[in-house]
């Protein structure tokens, strides 16, 4: 939330070098990549142990990853939306339904006329559900949580109304599905990296031969490089393309300074002559856009049709990651890499979902040495007994049951929030509702 | 003679946001239909002449009491600025579990319903228990919790059911479902106590006797919320959980209570089919009740008749939706009602709400001549 | 306070007809504005003249804030003119009133605490390249303006790490930032203690120096008088005089403040009694992240005792509050209520047992603002008679209770069905301190700033039932930021800093300047202990 991070204090004081505000800029930013680099080497880390003991070697395969990267795109894409409007001060729990908008247009569109122009309506009618959120909370201040849920109702509602008038039975829609898109969104093997062709030669796979060699951790890394560069759709091209451009517009341009000012102290930033109504609105029409993107992402690229109830919850967890992302970018980014990856292996197969039970009591058991290291006994002891849990459940069975596999990145959620040590902090004003004029 | 005159005007100011909500929804589903090339007119009054046949009141009634013991669910948690959107996965898991439970166990009849209810509260309450609990000592905001609880209890059940509770079907049964509970775990009709007071109903209408304990938990709902200390404390810690506090309420005593509560009565939300229809869980048990019931609170203003109206309306929608599709006209148009009633019910209290506001400073100002808050001015 | 040094290039009020003096720098005439039922300014005229320092006075309520939000652009008169630099002007809001120059830092700072100091700064006014902010633009813009003024606070920190008086530079910047030679403050010393008000004077001075006109807003006489070049009282909304400060006496312009007698909140003869109500013995308190917030502290309150906590805000007095009232766990040390104790009790038995709250905050921890006022009366009350019968509401005795408070402690209210919101801020007051002085068996009063924000009328009301009660036995632990009614209500003063009791003194003796050195730490009375940071 800072874009700049604390200075050491003296040298502020006496500061009259005019590179130090872009160094510090700059510096914090580097230090939080820094930090979620090293949380992926230890992630990867885990995993590529428990593949050597297991043998589960799926787990850390670039067919995992890149599945991994297609299934947090919706995700993220919403979380990151989410950052809009709630860093603007609206709390936009409708994110699902604004993503149903996005399934049911980029469905029709991309049935009518082809799936860009699929991605292009669904965006907008996530971004007419945002519209219809903003209605309801910033000029007529209704609670925000109520507004969102009233929108989640709605939503499917709407949907199907829109697909009975206008998937004829003939088209091969119906009730509940559209019939199938005209065409897919290109995919592109990066050059160099993924063996992709330039002017039509083709370049060499580096990630894809480290990956073959089989060494440890260095070819678990290969197929995670190899995974998020090869085959790789240009509409999710676009979508991670959105993570650094957010955070650039959010802390870089004015427009961004006010929009987070919304949801500091609105009455601060009204006195200073910022259209408090004005920044949230466009925040939360742009929340919606993402979330309908997520939407129409998930037609193009998974089912080749809309279909009721794709979203499945993922406007839900969208939100999560948004929370344990800390209301940044790439701690949204993060999150969502996680879910995505957890989604994936559901897909893959069931050996490596019993692996994962090793892998979740290893973090867990890294965690409590955390705690241990730092002398929180409570927490020590909690995630110790989680760790000899899933642990003893890993050493007790052969399979782990579909329907939990299903629910997994939901509990995972859960455990990092009740877990986390880290102090969250949401922006100040987020979720209260702002009447013009306040600023007396 | 003051005090009353003032307190039907409120009524009539707290009825002003239903019907124009109601007004609106109707209207634009209007529109709606005519954009898409059908008789507004025509749809309604085919709608109206369905719903008031006795057997789809009867339906309207069975329909209605799942929905207004989510209201009530929900409603509870609102009283406390709690959001419990939980309630979705405590009834549904609430559900599994006690049929199981229900079909396993044989007692006399009034206990054996009674054990049944017993499990189901407790199951809702001990998810309602978690989303406490990590809100407490966590501090993790409710609406996560219960979101993420939510897709684990239904995949819970759909495993409990699949993998333990699920009955050898004969061959040819592909519906996966528990047990059938015993007789003496049924809950009976009302049709007899019907019959003796003169109203016959159509052969297969049945109004379930659960429609009782739904009235019942109302009445007591209304009663621990107004009548009570405790509903004072609750109350008192929704609209200021600092003053609150500072006047001897634990909050996170009154956090824990609340969602307890909120989940144990979502628990049952599923048990008027349960005991009165299915008489066991099946894989086709209705789903999306507790997304409904938060609408249904909304719409009722947290109130026990309100919320008795909000699921009456929209039982009566979704029953008299049927005919539509006879008429030509995509019954699908209700779900688009249910929703724009829910977004503009919100809308309409609040403005009514700032209404209020404005005519009670007023009120004020011409009985003491005062300025009101927020205006640092001298006494004229 | 220090005497005012610098030359004096302030004019007389009386500018001689036909001098070519440059156009005031500010000029009201005939200003007017009513709310529904008061008139706020009537007929106000005043005149500021280029680079001079000039006082705007006046107690709670006569005017000035209104008048100051109209010369910013936040309200409009009635009627009136606003001339800037001679030119005729109409604002609809703030942004024409700093496109004419004028900037106004708020009593409350307006400042977004998870944003960084330079951020706050250039909020709504950021200099930029494209539509990227133009960070090195920013922070070299604000450096400048800090050598220039003083005015020494780092661009890049967060606000939420700062302190009150680097919070108002902060403001005082974001003005000069937008360009404004006229700087009206609200109240700019009330959340000051003497040290930052000696800091910001200096500013000021200097701003004057480089040209810069400021309309300063006080009810503070002395600040006033040090500081200014012109004073212009207000009172009932009217102007009644402008003066030179080299000509008036503080008895002379407190008169013409508020007209004939002055209010002061003296207590008459001692009622102390023996029967210790409240004991605290060597309490200590931790804040959430484990730092000591409050050691060592012991004190004793008698039946018929007002004992006053002097201190800047944030030294342990929340905690303190809290400590007593159990909302704050204890981590060392006990409190005993009327020979009980209770240093594990919860609030609710405690409040049974005799213990009343006025809050510091009452809209945040007082009162119900949407419930009607017989519900507010029960809140810290609802688990006794009349309001209850332990577990059942009896509404009925609810609101005869409610009447009789209404009553006794004139609550301008139409009636008990009356949300909270809907009174006036002195009225909520009054209903609160009513509501907690009606019990039967209250023991011990903790009031925390019981007349803060509320006007001068209430403010008396508060003070005689405060003095009322504590003649009729009621021990009172009374904590406030305004000095005066510190001296002249208590009978013991304790000064609170950084968590520990540091002097105890006797109201009698004690002058306003004195507590100031020990508020800050400039002075101690007892040696020197280890910090209870």
């Amino acid at each position: 939330m800072t874009l700049v991070a604390r200075p050491p204090r003296a040298g502020g004081r006496t500061g009259s070098s005019t590179d130090e505000i872009e160094e510090v800029q700059s510096r914090g930013v580097r230090a939080r990549l820094l930090r979620y680099t090293l949380l992926a080497l230890v992630v990867v880390a885990i995993l590529a142990t428990t593949r050597e003991i297991t043998g589960a070697d799926e787990l850390t395969r670039s067919g995992t990853f890149g599945a991994a990267l297609r299934l947090a795109v919706p995700i993220g894409l919403t979380g990151m939306g989410a950052i809009y409007c709630e860093r603007a001060g609206v709390v936009n729990i409708g994110l699902e339904g604004m993503m149903i908008f996005g399934t049911w247009f980029g469905g029709w569109a991309g049935w009518q006329y082809g799936a860009w122009w699929g991605i292009g309506l669904g965006i907008l009618g996530g971004a007419a559900g945002g519209l219809l959120h903003a209605l309801a909370t910033v000029t007529f201040g209704v609670n925000h949580i109520v507004s969102g849920v009233a929108i989640n109702i709605l939503a499917p509602g709407v949907a199907r109304y829109l697909s009975v008038i206008s998937f004829s039975p003939g088209s091969g829609g119906g009730a509940s599905q559209s019939p199938p898109i005209r065409n897919v969104i290109g995919r592109v093997n990066l050059p160099f990296v993924a063996g992709g062709d330039l002017f039509g030669w083709r370049s060499p796979d580096m990630f894809g031969w480290l990956e073959r060699k089989r060494w440890f951790m260095l070819s678990d890394v290969g197929g995670l490089l190899r995974g998020i560069t090869g085959e790789i759709s240009w509409a999710a091209i676009l979508a991670i393309a959105l993570v650094p451009l957010s955070f650039w517009f959010l802390w870089r341009t004015s427009f961004g300074l006010r929009l987070r000012s919304a949801g500091e102290n609105p009455a601060a930033a009204e006195s200073l002559g910022v259209s408090v109504y004005l920044v949230k609105y466009v925040g939360t029409v742009i929340s919606g856009a993402f979330a309908g993107f997520a939407g129409a992402f998930l037609v193009t690229e998974f089912a080749g049709i809309y279909q009721e109830g794709q979203t499945g919850g993922r406007g839900f967890i969208g939100l999560a990651t948004l929370i344990f992302g800390n209301w940044r970018p790439v701690g949204v980014a993060a999150g969502a890499a996680l879910f995505g990856f957890a989604d994936a292996l559901q897909l893959r197969n069931d050996a490596s979902v019993h692996a994962m039970l090793l892998a979740v009591a290893m973090g867990v058991g890294l965690l409590a040495a955390v705690a241990v290291f730092r002398r929180n006994l409570g927490m020590a002891l909690a995630t110790s007994i989680i760790a000899a849990g899933f642990l003893v459940w890993f050493l007790m069975s052969d399979t782990v049951p579909r329907q939990f596999v299903f629910f997994t990145p939901h509990l995972t959620t859960l455990l990092v929030l009740g877990l986390s040590r880290r102090r969250l902090r949401m922006p100040t004003a987020d979720g209260l509702v702002y009447r013009k004029g306040e600023a007396t | 003679m003051n005090v009353w005159s003032r307190r039907l005007r409120r009524f009539a100011i707290g009825l002003l946001g239903p019907v124009v909500a109601i007004g609106f929804a109707l209207a634009l589903s209007a529109v709606i239909l005519k954009i898409s090339g059908h008789d507004p007119w025509q749809a309604f009054r085919a709608m109206y002449d369905y719903g008031k046949t006795r057997a789809s009141i009867i339906s309207m009634l069975n329909r209605s009491i799942p929905y207004y013991i989510t209201g009530l669910a929900v409603a509870i948690g609102f009283k406390m600025n709690l959001f419990n959107i939980g309630v979705e996965g405590q009834y549904r898991l609430a559900a599994v579990i006690a049929a199981w439970a229900g079909a396993a166990v044989k007692f006399p009849a009034p206990i054996h319903v009674l054990f049944i209810i017993a499990v189901a509260a407790a199951v809702g309450a001990s998810l309602g228990g978690i989303t406490a609990i990590l809100k407490v000592t966590r501090n993790v905001h409710e609406v996560i919790t219960s979101i993420m609880l939510n897709t684990i209890s239904t995949g819970l059940a759909a495993y409990l059911l699949a993998a333990h509770f699920a009955q050898k079907n004969k061959p040819g049964d592909l519906i996966i479902k528990t047990k059938e509970i015993p007789e003496s775990g049924w809950f009976p009709s009302l049709n007899g106590l019907l019959s003796r007071i003169g109203i016959e109903l159509p052969i297969g209408s049945n109004l379930q006797g659960f429609i009782v304990v739904a009235v019942l938990l109302g009445v007591a709902y209304y009663f621990l919320v107004w009548r009570t200390r405790f509903g004072y404390d609750l109350r008192a810690s929704g609209i200021n959980p600092f003053a609150a506090e500072a006047s001897g309420v634990d909050p996170n005593r009154m956090v824990v209570t609340t969602l307890l509560l909120s989940g144990g009565v979502a628990g049952l939300a599923g048990l008027s089919q349960v005991l009165g229809f299915f008489h066991r869980y099946t894989i086709d048990f209705p789903t999306g009740l507790g997304f409904t019931g938060i609408g249904i609170a909304l719409l009722g203003r947290n109130h026990p008749v309100g919320i008795a109206f909000g699921s009456l309306l929209f039982a009566f929608l979704e029953r008299s939706a049927q005919v539509l599709d006879l008429e030509g006209v995509p019954k699908e148009i209700v779900v688009i009602m249910q929703g724009v009633m829910i977004l503009s019910i919100v809308i309409a209290y609040e403005v009514v709400h700032r209404l209020v506001e404005i005519q009670e400073r007023k009120a004020v100002v011409e009985a003491t001549h005062e300025a009101p808050p927020g205006m640092e001015v001298a006494a004229a | 306070m220090t005497s005012d040094g610098s030359a004096r290039e302030q004019r007389p009020v009386a500018v001689a007809p036909g001098s070519i003096a440059a156009a005031p720098a500010v000029e009201l005439k005939g200003i007017s504005k009513r709310f529904p039922g008061v008139v706020a300014n009537d007929d106000v005229n005043l005149v500021v003249q280029p680079g001079e320092i000039h006082a705007i006075v006046g107690e709670n309520g006569a005017g000035k804030s209104t008048l100051m939000k109209i010369l910013y652009g936040m309200q409009r008169p009635d009627t009136g003119e606003i001339r800037v630099n001679g030119e005729p002007m109409q604002f609809k809001s703030p942004k024409d009133a700093i496109a004419a120059g004028i900037g106004m830092v708020h009593q409350h700072f307006m400042l977004a605490d998870n944003l960084t100091v330079l951020e706050n700064v250039i909020l709504g006014s950021e200099p930029t390249k494209g539509i990227r902010i133009d960070f090195r633009t920013a922070y070299d813009t604000i450096s400048d303006l800090g050598r220039l003024y003083g005015l020494d606070v780092d661009p890049n920190e967060l606000v939420e790490t700062l302190e009150v008086g680097e919070r108002q530079r902060v403001e005082i910047i974001k003005v000069l930032y937008r360009g404004a030679k006229i700087l009206i403050l609200d109240e700019p010393t009330a959340a000051l203690v003497p040290q930052e008000v000696e800091e910001l004077f200096r500013n000021l001075r200097d701003l004057k120096a480089q040209g810069s006109t400021v309309i300063f807003i006080s009810h503070k006489l002395d600040e006033v008088l040090a500081l200014a070049d012109t004073i212009t009282v207000l009172r009932g909304g009217r102007t009644v005089a402008t003066v030179d400060p080299k000509d008036v006496t503080p008895r002379q312009l407190a008169e013409l403040m508020v007209g004939s007698e002055l209010p002061t909140p003296e207590t008459q003869e001692s009622t102390v009694t023996d029967t210790v109500e409240l004991s605290v013995t060597s309490l200590g308190v931790r804040s959430d992240d484990g730092r000591w917030v409050l050691r060592d502290v012991s004190l004793v309150v008698h039946r018929g005792e007002v004992v006053g906590i002097a201190g800047v805000e944030g030294n342990g007095q929340a905690e303190l509050i809290e400590a007593i009232l159990g909302l704050h766990p204890v981590a060392e040390g006990s409190i005993e209520l009327a020979g009980h104790d209770i240093t594990t009790w919860p609030t609710r038995d405690r409040r049974e047992a005799g213990l009343g709250y006025i809050p510091e905050d009452r809209h945040r921890r007082g009162l119900l603002l949407p419930s009607p006022l017989w519900e507010n009366a029960m809140l810290g009350r609802q688990g006794v008679a009349p309001y209850s019968n332990h577990d059942l509401l009896t509404p009925a005795g609810a609101r005869r209770a409610t009447e009789e408070i209404i009553e006794e402690f004139d609550v301008k209210t139409p009636g008990l069905d009356i949300p909270a919101h809907a009174l006036s801020g002195g009225n909520q007051q009054k209903f609160i301190v009513g509501r907690e002085m009606s019990s039967d068996d209250l023991k011990l009063l903790v009031a925390a700033h019981p007349t803060r924000g509320i006007d001068v009328g209430a403010q008396a009301a508060v003070w005689d039932q405060l003095r009322r009660a504590r003649k009729e036995g009621l021990a009172v632990l009374l904590v406030s930021a305004d000095l005066e009614e510190l001296i002249g209500l208590s009978d013991t003063l304790h000064v609170i800093y950084r968590g520990r009791l540091v002097a105890t003194l006797d109201p009698a003796m004690v002058t306003p300047a004195d507590l100031g050195s020990y508020m800050t730490g400039v002075r101690t009375q007892e040696p020197a202990t280890e910090e209870a940071t």
